[in-house]
């Protein structure tokens, strides 16, 4: 870890339970990296057992920017959110990483866990955000000439003209 | 083009030719192009008739491709991988790429994304070098509606009816990850039957969707009896669902808040006959296929994958187990009451097609132990629970109470709201850890709701279980992983 320890979220430190009754409960262990810490934050996760990288997804929170977040966590636009998982101690972490709108670029987690591929390039198609050392960043789900990034909270919704090639104009 | 030689200025014309084509190997802009041969791709020549390159007419205009001698070796690495995604990461030896190969021995062609053993519109590029298959791309989004956007903009109460159609073939799982992880956020506690019911339903959405997929596999494999044994009986599963939910497919039956109805009358012996069918049943279908040499071969040691692959591509699921790790959801991180029935965890050795294909059959056999578990252990009491808030009132209460009423339209048309906060459920479905990441802003409707598809993140395996196979395994390896589009493309 760096010399700056990533902001630990309140909720994690009491995460203590009588039965582990679901498979994710409220009060997750969370994170809060910053840019600089989030690759080596993850990569102490990953050393420390945490063999796989569950999810990873990106949230807009344009029309949300209030949200709660812990002291000194940046407060960007976006986010990105990692779930990993220890099959060992059969306990998840959450790493929520801010990314601001004005340069929305993400370390990749490629290299730590070549699992992320799929769901960088989905976050990326979704959201806009750029994964820096990912081996092909490219559309996933959308067509590859499609513009925007519909899950973003300023896309519209129902106002956007078909966009695919070759097809026929608004009668 | 005489259009274009006449164009030219005659001195230009005859300085390169003048100068021959030793002096130019490099094309020039004035380079005198030969008429396309089909249309869009035509060589560009010197004035010597020396053959320099290709030009592409592409949407952002003309592009040359130099000659495959040209190129040098990183830009052609580069190129091919914008074509085909090397096979990732850890586990592929950068000097094992053979790219001299890569020009002109190999052949890229596609699978999909209409072709019936993809199980969908699953589109697989493949590099092949006769009949080996080298590299894989899957290309995927061809059913991509956007119900994560759509999610956003249905409450509470609407959301199950949209995650219901994402993984279509074990729907039940779908909504009951989305009901748990509003009723994390509410912080409801169910009552008992509810989960017991849930555990019920959602075992027997195991059974059906695994013999779903030992129907379309036997197919793929041209096991067509298998084919209709496996839709004959699944077909009794979902007339249960049919009996219990009124639809045999997209059921909005577990809500947030418990279930929408309690199970019909002599729910238990519909059960049981299922239970009393289907585990013969699978007796038989271990006599047709496991131990007939054909379905062997086309199975043992097919699409092998190691455990440390498994984990690093976050490959969940039967595909995980059948590599030897013991990683189930219900064992290990149990949610329901799944702490409270006995039964094993399927784990295969070699993580091969073979392997694959008797993890899901055994489960079938567990997941039927866990039903009977669940008719003996079933308790009597709501079905939901009783929180004004989340649930409608009863039927009969609305004709004579105006409160109801009321309190009924205000549930399924605003709907309730949920605390701020932000929860990752995950439960075990028949393809993998089933999860769902759900951000509420504290309003009747998820500000993101995140699925993460087990089969579209298992999707990434192909690439390397297909590699050095064969085309022909190609089909049996795509169908082993049991990709859902719907869930894939969401």
């Amino acid at each position: 870890m760096t010399a700056v320890e990533p902001v630990q979220s309140p909720a994690g430190s009491e995460s203590g339970g009588t039965r582990p009754r679901a498979a994710g409960r409220h009060l997750q262990e969370t994170v809060f990296p910053t840019r600089g810490q989030y690759l080596e934050v993850v990569r102490g996760y990953r050393d420390g057992g945490f063999e796989m990288c569950a999810d990873l997804c990106g949230v807009d929170y344009l029309a949300n920017p209030g949200r709660p977040l812990p002291d000194g966590v940046a407060r960007e636009r976006f986010e990105v959110v990692v779930n990993l998982l220890s099959l060992s101690q059969a306990r998840r972490v959450r790493v929520r990483l801010t990314v601001p709108e004005s340069d929305p670029v993400a370390p990749s987690l490629f290299e730590l866990y070549p699992g992320v591929e799929a769901m960088e390039r989905e976050a990326y198609d979704m959201f806009g955000i750029l994964f820096e050392g990912h081996p092909d960043l490219t559309r996933i789900l959308m067509p590859e000439d499609w513009e925007g990034h519909p899950l973003r909270k300023d896309y519209g919704v129902g106002r956007v003209p078909v966009q695919f090639k070759d097809a026929p104009g608004p009668r | 083009m005489t259009d274009a030689d006449a164009s030219l200025p005659a001195g230009g014309a005859d300085d390169a030719d003048a100068r021959g084509a030793t002096d130019r190997p490099v094309p020039h802009p004035d380079t005198v192009l030969d008429p396309p041969p089909s249309g869009d791709v035509f060589l560009s020549t010197t004035p010597g008739g020396e053959v320099v390159g290709l030009v592409a007419e592409t949407s952002e205009g003309d592009q040359e491709l130099s000659r495959r001698g040209v190129t040098d070796d990183s830009q052609l690495r580069r190129e091919v991988g914008a074509v085909l995604r090397l096979p990732e990461g850890v586990v592929v030896d950068p000097s094992n790429i053979d790219v001299e190969q890569s020009d002109d021995d190999t052949m890229i062609i596609n699978m999909g994304p209409q072709h019936p053993s993809t199980h969908g519109v699953l589109r697989l590029m493949f590099e092949l070098d006769g009949e080996t298959v080298l590299r894989t791309k899957p290309v995927i989004g061809y059913l991509h509606t956007g119900m994560e956007k759509t999610a956003e903009e249905l409450t509470y109460v609407q959301g199950s009816t949209n995650v219901t159609r994402m993984d279509y073939l074990s729907p039940l799982h779908n909504e009951m990850v989305l009901s748990l992880a509003v009723e994390e956020l509410l912080g409801i506690e169910l009552p008992p039957r509810a989960e017991w019911i849930r555990m019920l339903l959602t075992e027997l959405n195991r059974v059906s969707s695994h013999l779903m997929w030992m129907a379309t596999n036997g197919m793929d494999l041209g096991s067509t009896s298998m084919m209709i044994y496996g839709f004959r009986e699944r077909e009794m599963v979902l007339a249960f669902f049919e009996k219990t939910t009124g639809l045999r497919m997209n059921h909005n039956f577990i809500r947030p808040g418990g279930t929408a109805a309690d199970l019909p009358d002599g729910w238990e012996d519909d059960v049981s006959v299922i239970c009393d069918t289907v585990l013969p049943r699978t007796d038989e279908y271990d006599e047709l296929l496991t131990g007939q040499p054909l379905f062997r071969q086309r199975t043992e040691s097919i699409g092998r994958l190691s455990a440390e692959e498994a984990l690093a591509l976050s490959l969940t699921g039967p595909i995980l187990r059948s590599t030897g790790v013991p990683w189930d959801l219900r064992r290990s991180m149990p949610y329901l009451r799944y702490d409270e029935v006995d039964f094993d965890v399927i784990v295969g050795t070699y993580g091969d097609n073979f392997d694959r294909y008797s993890v899901r059959l055994n489960e079938i056999r567990e997941s039927i132990r866990i039903i009977r578990q669940v008719v003996e252990k079933m308790p009597a009491g709501d079905y939901r629970v009783q929180d004004k808030k989340v649930t409608p009132p009863p039927r009969a209460r609305i004709d004579e109470s105006m409160e109801a009423l009321i309190h009924h339209f205000k549930v399924f048309t605003e709907g309730f709201k949920v605390p701020e906060g932000e929860v990752y459920t995950a439960i075990e479905s028949p393809r993998g850890e089933l999860g769902c990441y759900l951000v509420s802003d504290g309003s009747s409707k998820p500000y993101r709701m995140h699925i993460r598809g087990p089969s579209f993140v298992n999707l990434q395996g192909l690439p390397l279980m297909m590699r050095g196979g064969l085309l022909a395994d190609a089909v049996a390896v795509c169908s082993s992983v049991d990709p859902v589009m719907g869930e894939v493309d969401r």
